[in-house]
């Protein structure tokens, strides 16, 4: 199918962005990268009179390190993350997280401000954000302001973003020293939306014992949430693997039943975080080990 | 009918131009208004990979991007592989390892392992299976195409060589 005939304007700044939208209102719609936008447009689920492009604003295109952290200008596509040698280097959950993201194809044309304003529940950026607690610029009519991602995603497909606002940036905090992660999932097929999956970052003490965790499981809920029981249970402990199976029972209960639909039954999904969580907390712990009195992000 | 753009393009070393509609793919801009229907068009969702084009260097999905979107960019596409009727090197061993059957999908993975096989010219499996797993075949069960991106390697070893 084609999309229904439409208005397109070509923005080249995030201030004509803002401008555009509020002369169009409720017609207009963002257009970035379009991997999520234009599967629904060729299938007529969506059907806007007007679509305000900003995949080319420059202004908006940027990684850069600063203040402790890595700052992504929201057009920059998932490609150039990837690709980044500062990425790379100095954040690589970012970096392993991008690549688990679609297939290659999706990644070149996807932008990084698209996926996080999607709020798929099932996507990587979204759960690494609650889990890092990144903080999301966002622009409207004469305003700036700055949402941290437990607030920015409010459940399925919905975030804070107001009426004619657009995010403009966001700021990925690097792991401090002595930290460990880990981003697993679980699809069909490598690339595919995750039926279940899980982003872990740990903190150890002197003493080789959790000091700080987060676990934000993802594909399981309406939006990432951190399991912040399972998370407290693992505070002051050493990483073993009957610790691990109790935070994974912990996730689970905390939790409650994930979704059933065509792909993946509720008890198969939450089978499949228990898994991924021990997994994750493991390889997440193992890197907190041999990191440990290292630079940080390294 | 409603507001048209005129697109440019650089098309497989040819610079290209015509006029679309905001809402034409650039899959369909190729082959409706270039005359190019190398490129396939199957599930016009980005599921399949068949309309995988090159854009400026990197592999993308020409049913998810707008013909207005990518104008002014460079695209490669299958029809740019063969030079004077001769083969390239990847569509040869495509042939040589029975890589397609129906050849359908042919043309995206053909432009996805030019793509590959230009940052890495010794991919192992699991950096094939990566570059590789948007696209889909039903036919040949990926064996084959496994083995034509290992021959086409090996053989672009080879020119780099001699």
């Amino acid at each position: 199918m084609k999309p229904v005939p439409f208005r397109y304007v070509a923005a080249s700044s995030a201030e004509e962005a803002v401008a555009r939208l509020a002369e169009h209102g409720d017609d207009a719609m963002i257009l970035a990268g379009g991997q999520s936008l234009l599967p629904l447009l060729n299938l007529r689920l969506a059907r806007p009179s007007v679509l305000v492009d900003v995949s080319r604003i420059a202004e908006l295109d940027y990684v850069v390190e600063s203040d402790g952290a890595l700052e992504i200008g929201a057009v920059t596509r998932k490609r150039t993350v990837e690709h980044s040698p500062l990425v790379r280097e100095r954040h690589p959950l970012l970096h392993t997280a991008t690549g688990l993201i679609g297939h290659a194809p999706i990644r070149s044309r996807g932008t990084v401000g698209g996926s996080l304003v999607q709020a798929d529940p099932a996507a990587e950026y979204p759960a690494l954000a609650v889990a890092l607690g990144a903080t999301l610029r966002v622009r409207g009519a004469g305003t700036t302001r700055t949402i941290v991602a437990d607030d920015f995603f409010q459940g399925f497909l919905a975030t804070a973003l107001e009426p004619g606002e657009i995010l403009a940036a966001v700021r990925w905090p690097l792991l401090p020293s002595r930290s460990g992660w880990s981003c697993l999932e679980f699809a069909r097929r490598p690339g595919d939306f995750a039926l279940a999956g899980v982003v872990a970052s740990v903190s150890l003490d002197d003493t080789g014992r959790y000091c700080d965790a987060r676990l934000v499981p993802f594909g399981v809920g309406p939006r990432p949430v951190r399991a912040r029981a399972a998370e407290a249970a693992l505070a002051g402990e050493r990483p073993g693997e009957s610790l691990h199976l109790r935070a994974a029972e912990r996730v689970a209960a905390e939790l409650g039943p994930p979704q059933s639909d065509a792909h993946a039954s509720s008890e198969y999904r939450a089978h499949l975080t228990r898994v991924l969580v021990q997994r994750a907390l493991a390889e997440a712990a193992a890197r907190a080990t041999s990191s440990r009195g290292r630079a940080p992000g390294v | 009918m409603s507001e048209t753009f005129t697109i440019r393009l650089s098309v497989n070393g040819c610079e290209l131009e015509g006029r679309a509609e905001a809402r034409t793919s650039l899959a369909d801009f190729l082959r409706h208004e270039l005359g190019l229907t190398g490129t396939h068009v199957g599930c016009e969702h980005g599921v399949c990979g068949a309309c995988t084009i090159l854009l400026d260097g990197a592999p993308a999905r020409s049913c998810l991007t707008l013909a207005v979107q990518a104008s002014g960019a460079r695209v490669e596409t299958v029809e740019g592989l063969a030079v004077d009727g001769e083969l390239h090197p990847i569509q040869r061993a495509f042939l040589e390892e029975r890589g397609l059957q129906c050849g359908f999908c042919t043309p995206g993975f053909l432009v996805s392992t030019l793509e590959l096989l230009r940052r890495n010219r010794e991919p192992s499996d699991d950096e094939i299976r990566d570059a590789l797993g948007g696209q889909i075949c039903r036919c040949t069960g990926y064996q084959s195409i496994l083995a034509s991106v290992r021959r086409a390697a090996e053989k672009l070893r080879e020119t780099d060589g001699g």
